[in-house]
């Protein structure tokens, strides 16, 4: 305790005149200082108690899990090292298919997504008739639940009675088994996530957009720069930041894609993503090793390769982030 | 910020900590069956859209023992989602109601586990053995004798048909008729085709899942006895003959232009008895709910029950079990009994078609004599009872539920447009990955 009285805590404030103990100041004194140097650790306590339990006891058992056979059918557990992967990268076609399934619905999400919503908050960024309500609108997708845009989504999408094969109709193009063909199915679940997002990067674009100065647009106008002209010189670098962001997050959204697809399709076996797979992602195929096939040792190494992919992903989002801010 | 008001904080941030550790705590503090002087609350997990048709039973028990209440939790929960749930509770030994029910496909799922479960037997099960058709009796046993469930319900086995579709198509109409128009699979399939050619709007059969669940379990029945796993629990999806013509069989119907392609279970099939698409349904005895809660109103009189091709069969039926965590295994083991007895299992029929387990039940009068107004008066109990008796079990393996999904995805691909070859292949293949 001698180190409490020598060592001022670091994060002291200075503080003014207060009032002095009335009683034992010897005592008040070495209370204040436990309080001083306590009290901001029993105000983070809360959360790394919170992310011990929910955070680091799963990754622990998970890599213990993913190494053993663990199986509710097992009456006992038996160590089987590194079997489990072994198995994953070389006789698991189903798991591959969901990587490419994932990172293609991934890319045909993503792109599209951060464009449209650029190019939508440069519009509401000008002054237009009703902006507010406009503005509002856009962020209104955030709000509704996943689960019902995915419902509502996959009855436009249905095969039989859906709105978009009664639109194709009457253009005279025939219907389309949006769940049969894999990249149907791809485009139908990237519009089920872009409505839902297109807004939200909107939103964030249109905060960073007002923060750019004004007197580069005016100097811009005055040299003669079209509107096309200021926005790919001005806006779109100003951004830069900010775009970094949004695809970061959009990477970490994407590879955990699973509401979409699973609820794509209704009834028995929705897990399995399709008759051939076709739009299974790697947390729908998690699920069915774990809930269907009831091998958890196994789901657990595909969890484990899960988080080793979606790391190396922003490994590269941060190197790529890295170098294009060096490069201003 | 005083010194004092320094304190406060620090003590509502340990008062916080005090809460949440107290919330993780409240794991073990069991939701699902407390007692309070005496009193007993007892929880009965079902599945399925219609429930088991208990509700009347509750309040008759109850008002027999008046300190027991009871909770049913899980009507209109899906079988996958419910047996998923299940397996976590039962895996973590907290969480399962008093009663489970445990459904043909996946109860022998749980006989690795049959340390978790109340053996029955402790409670005088075995004096009930004769209240249960011999089949479904040994169908509730673990490998090495154990009680683990009480047959509730059988699946039986028929085609329900839209007579008014039958008629336009001029197919005939009477349930006797239309039974001996399809003595085989074979025939069946000729009459579809039939049936395509006069009515090019709806199709014959709803989809190539449902006629392969039903040819299966008919196949098997008759044939080796079991399914994608042999009673030794080794794989055998790709060398089952059962299997094998099952499959093909269903190709050739799906060939034929008779499916109207619609995933079992999903928004699509609901759909589809709605706007009525489609005239025929492979029928077991709980699939009758199932129509007259899909179809609706609408459709009353329009649906028959007819003999189905081949010799009898059964798909589907469960068992109730009671898990160890429960903290009234004597009481929920009292309540299971009552739940499957002859009497119960004939109110549940008469609720929602559940076929009876119990020869007793499937002689009673009220059983023998029932028909079903929905389905244009049909003596449902008579075409469901019929074959019930002789039936031999199907053995269906632990991981029963994910091979099927995969060799339905199969089917489902042919439907898509696959060569059948192709996707026998891929049952095959993908069918062993999913029962390794």
């Amino acid at each position: 305790m001698s180190s409490l009285k020598t060592t001022a805590p670091p994060a002291a404030p200075a503080r003014g005149p207060r009032p002095a103990p009335r009683h034992s100041p010897q005592r008040g004194r070495l209370l204040n200082r436990l309080d001083l140097r306590l009290t901001p650790y029993v105000f983070v306590l809360p959360f790394f108690v919170l992310f011990a339990i929910f955070g680091v006891y799963p990754i622990i058992y998970t890599f213990w899990i993913a190494m053993t056979d663990r199986s509710p059918l097992n009456a006992t557990i038996s160590f089987v090292g590194v079997d489990n992967f072994v198995e994953l990268f070389t006789n698991d076609p189903q798991f591959w298919n969901a990587v490419v399934n994932t990172f293609g619905m991934f890319l045909m999400s993503t792109i599209p997504q951060l464009l449209i919503a650029l190019l939508l908050a440069n519009a509401l960024n000008r002054r237009i008739r009703g902006q507010m309500f406009f503005r509002l609108a856009i962020a209104m997708p955030i709000i509704t639940s996943t689960a019902v845009v995915a419902l509502i989504f996959s009855m436009i999408y249905a095969r039989e009675f859906g709105l978009v094969n009664w639109l194709l109709d009457l253009v005279g193009v025939g219907p389309i088994d949006w769940r049969a063909n894999r990249f149907a199915s791809w485009f139908a679940i990237s519009t089920m996530v872009d409505w839902r997002w297109v807004g939200y990067n909107a939103l964030i674009y249109l905060a960073a957009m007002q923060s750019i100065s004004k007197d580069m647009y005016e100097a811009a106008a005055l040299d003669g720069a079209s509107r096309r002209r200021q926005f790919w010189s001005i806006t779109i670098p100003q951004l830069r930041p900010t775009i970094i962001f949004t695809l970061i997050i959009s990477t970490i959204g994407g590879l955990q894609l699973f509401t979409e697809p699973l609820m794509f399709t209704s009834g028995s076996g929705a897990l399995s993503g399709g008759s051939e797979g076709q739009f299974q992602t790697i947390t729908m195929y998690l699920l069915d090793v774990m809930n269907q096939r009831f091998r958890w040792g196994y789901a657990g190494a595909v969890a484990l390769v899960l988080f080793v992919l979606i790391a190396s992903v922003s490994l590269l989002n941060y190197l790529l982030a890295r170098r294009i801010s060096s490069d201003k | 910020m005083s010194v004092t008001s320094r304190r406060r904080f620090a003590a509502v941030a340990l008062a916080s900590v005090a809460v949440l550790a107290a919330a993780t705590a409240c794991g073990d503090s069991d939701s699902s069956s407390g007692s309070d002087g005496g009193k007993v609350t007892l929880v009965v997990d079902v599945f399925g859209d219609q429930g088991f048709g208990y509700e009347e039973l509750y309040k008759q028990y109850q008002s027999e023992h008046p300190n027991v209440t009871i909770q049913e939790r899980g009507k209109g929960l899906g079988l996958g989602d419910y047996n998923t749930r299940l397996t976590q509770q039962i895996t973590a030994g907290a969480g399962a109601g008093d009663v489970v029910a445990l459904e043909e496909g996946t109860i022998v799922q749980f006989f690795a586990q049959a340390d978790k479960f109340v053996n029955l037997a402790d409670h005088g099960a075995n004096d009930l053995k004769s209240n249960f058709l011999p089949w479904k009796w040994e169908g509730g046993l673990t490998p090495d004798g154990k009680v683990l469930g009480l047959g509730t319900d059988v699946g039986g086995m028929a085609v329900c048909y839209r007579s008014d579709l039958f008629k336009a198509a001029g197919l005939p109409t009477d349930r006797e008729q239309v039974g001996a128009l399809w003595p085989t699979w074979d025939e069946f399939i000729a009459q579809g085709q039939k049936f395509a050619a006069a009515d090019k709007k709806h199709k014959f059969v709803d989809s190539a899942t449902n006629f392969y669940n039903i040819v299966l379990m008919q196949k098997a029945g008759a044939g080796t006895g079991y399914t994608y796993f042999d009673k030794s629990n080794k794989l055998t999806v790709g060398e089952n003959p059962d299997v094998r013509s099952a499959f093909e069989l269903t190709t050739k119907m799906t060939a034929a232009g008779l499916s109207n392609n619609l995933k079992s279970f999903s928004n699509e099939w609901n759909a589809g008895f709605k706007n009525g698409s489609f005239a025929t349904i492979g029928c077991p005895a709980w699939m009758t709910g199932v129509i007259k809660g899909q179809a609706g109103d609408a459709a009353a009189g329009k649906w028959d029950v007819a003999k189905a091709p081949g010799n009898g069969g059964n798909w589907g039926g469960s068992w109730l079990a009671v898990p160890k965590s429960s903290k009234h295994q004597k009481e929920a083991a009292e309540l299971a009994k009552f739940l499957t007895s002859a009497k119960s299992q004939t109110e549940a029929f008469k609720k929602v078609g559940n076929l009876p387990s119990s020869p007793q039940a499937l002689e009673d009068p009220a059983v023998l004599a029932a028909t079903n107004e929905y389905f244009s008066g049909a003596p449902i109990g008579k075409i469901f009872a019929a074959g019930a008796k002789e039936l031999k079990p199907v053995y269906l393996g632990p991981k029963n539920q994910a091979v099927r999904d995969a060799v339905e995805n199969a089917l489902r691909s042919v439907e898509q447009g696959k060569a059948a070859d192709a996707a026998w292949q891929d049952a095959v293949k993908n069918g062993e990955a999913a029962g390794k």
